[in-house]
């Protein structure tokens, strides 16, 4: 990581160790909501991101990381049960839902995880004796941690941060290794890549199941952030929601979703004041966005520089042809 | 003599009521560099196809140092050692030019489950630098592929083939939409890593196919004609030039 990176990553780091205790309740639980989310999106920033499988059954892995922790702790259990139980449950089921993208991609495979999460959410929404259907399940408990209870919102959203900066630190560090290559590989070429011995059919599965635990863990804490949930947070809009998340921060750039998600769950809060208009406003953005930044937020550094160097070569190219028509 | 590296053998292939390939057979040998030429639809791309497990032939055999390779993936003929180029470009894009060629060869380096969380570039800098060398790319190594200009990038393109050392490898159309002066450039870095051989002892083998005959005739050992799915001849490239029957049928006198 170059310099600037660097200084900028302290002192968001350390911005998210101090500034929360001086923010008022809602203010927690808003940045716990934002972090939650940041959680989740690196799912499908790996998925769709880096591997480039046009996923958009991500909000479904998300919904089953929080029913599963929700469903173990109505059942007495605990919430230390419920968050590896969701991680293990969403690289299954993620490793299965990968399997139609070695046969079908870009918007055919799009349609067949919307699929997905269709199926999942009318699972959520119909099968009451396990879910409470359209009743949703309530009271879900915060965690304790060896008798330190994390009840206050202060306290969860410390609880967040850590497993937040953990698992981040893991992507960072699987991005940069050669899966992170043969991903990004998987994406710009799946044909060339085959032929050079990357075995794309694991890295595709490999791929959707990494992203939906993302995904899955994030709506474990997300269950005990809210400590209520209905079908209502899980549905194709909402997928579609995350899905843009990603596209906004920036895919296949590892800090994309840090604004991404800010832009799709901290903007809101600040538009409040456009009320009726917000919807447009938003819609506004993300259309102006897609037209003139398609790659996100977080390629605007990338764009600078590479018309910083195009300006430079252009340069070097005159100066040349200058000397060659002054020696001519 | 040595053993043949490749022996491909009765290869037959149809689409529908269309022979592509009908019944070809020849040999390559360790270090040979093997031109294919022919007319278009002549199955010359149906038989490098067959060859590198883009489609299963209906008949024959194709056989790797002894061993039948008839049908196998790709990725399994990647890792026995058989390496490609494509007759269109094809770089990672949003990779730079060093990455490109790291990847390319690091899925060689250990198992799987031991690459995850490895030192990114595999223990492959050096070599990747050799080539980046050997090719003249090092002023654009840190770009990212998709912005190099066409002739950078077929350069990368062909570079990548050599990264995992492979012992035989099939060029599509090396020379196609480069311009004349790096069509020379080309020739001279391809006999260059013919002789050159993964670790000096072995010299790597070639199946070419062009279109450019200037190109054929000056880096090939041996030739193979084919017309209408046939093998029409095989011979040295002098051979193949006052070989009638070619001349009548492709090369045009």
């Amino acid at each position: 990581m170059k310099k600037p990176q660097l200084l900028i990553g302290l002192v968001a780091l350390v911005a998210l160790l101090a500034g929360p205790p001086f923010l008022k309740n809602y203010g927690i639980y808003l940045i716990s909501y934002w972090l939650v989310f940041v959680l989740a999106n690196m799912g499908p920033n790996l998925t769709v991101g880096y591997a480039g499988q046009k996923s958009l059954g991500h909000t479904a892995f998300f919904g089953i990381g929080a029913y599963t922790v929700a469903i173990i702790m109505k059942a007495g259990f605990s919430f230390w049960l419920g968050l590896p139980v969701a991680a293990v449950g969403c690289f299954v089921i993620g490793l299965a839902l990968g399997f139609p993208a070695l046969r079908v991609q870009t918007i055919y495979l799009a349609f067949a995880t919307l699929g997905f999460n269709t199926a999942v959410w009318l699972v959520m929404r119909n099968e009451e004796w396990l879910t409470g259907g359209t009743f949703g399940i309530n009271n879900v408990a915060r965690p304790g941690w060896f008798g330190l209870k994390l009840d206050s919102n202060l306290r969860y959203y410390y609880f967040v941060l850590g497993v937040t900066l953990l698992m981040g630190l893991l992507l960072w560090g699987l991005v940069r290794s050669p899966w992170g290559k043969a991903f990004t590989a998987l994406r710009d070429n799946p044909i060339r890549a085959e032929s050079l011995g990357v075995n794309i059919q694991a890295y595709t599965l490999l791929s959707f199941a990494i992203g939906a635990v993302y995904a899955g863990v994030a709506g474990a804490l997300f269950a005990s952030l809210v400590q209520f949930i209905e079908p209502a947070p899980f549905t194709v809009a909402a997928s579609i929601m995350m899905y843009l998340m990603v596209v906004v921060g920036g895919p296949g750039y590892f800090f994309g979703p840090l604004l991404g998600s800010a832009v799709g769950v901290l903007l809101p809060e600040w538009l409040r004041f456009a009320q009726a208009w917000y919807l447009f406003v938003f819609g506004s953005a993300v259309v102006v966005l897609m037209l003139w930044l398609p790659d996100g937020l977080l390629s605007i550094p990338d764009r600078i520089k590479a018309r910083r160097l195009s300006r430079e070569a252009s340069a070097a190219r005159a100066a040349a042809a200058k000397s060659i028509r002054a020696a001519a | 003599m040595s053993a043949p590296l490749l022996r491909v053998d009765g290869l037959k292939k149809s689409y529908g009521a269309i022979l592509a390939v009908s019944g070809v057979s020849f040999e390559v040998m360790p270090g040979e560099i093997f031109g294919v030429i022919g007319p278009n639809g002549s199955g010359k791309t149906t038989l490098f196809n067959s060859v590198l497990g883009q489609i299963t032939p209906d008949a024959g055999s194709i056989e790797l140092n002894g061993k039948n390779i008839t049908g196998l993936s790709p990725l399994q003929l990647n890792q026995r050692g058989v390496g490609r180029t494509f007759q269109t470009l094809q770089v990672f894009g949003k990779m730079t030019v060093r990455d490109n060629l790291i990847v390319a060869a690091q899925e060689h380096q250990g198992s799987m489950w031991s690459r995850m969380f490895a030192p990114g570039d595999s223990g492959l800098g050096a070599r990747a630098d050799a080539l980046i060398d050997q090719f003249r790319i090092r002023h654009v190594a840190d770009k990212k592929a998709g912005e190099l200009s066409y002739g950078q990038q077929k350069l990368l393109d062909i570079a990548m083939a050599f990264m995992s050392e492979p012992d035989l490898v099939l060029l599509d159309e090396p020379c196609a939409g480069v311009n004349p002066s790096l069509v020379g450039g080309i020739s001279t870095l391809l006999k260059d890593l013919n002789k050159s051989g993964g670790n000096g002892a072995k010299h790597r083998s070639f199946i070419v196919i062009e279109h450019n005959m200037d190109f054929v005739m000056d880096l090939c050992h041996r030739i193979m004609v084919m017309v209408e799915g046939t093998v029409m001849a095989i011979g040295t490239p002098a051979e193949i030039r006052g070989n009638k029957q070619v001349l009548d049928a492709y090369l045009g006198g």
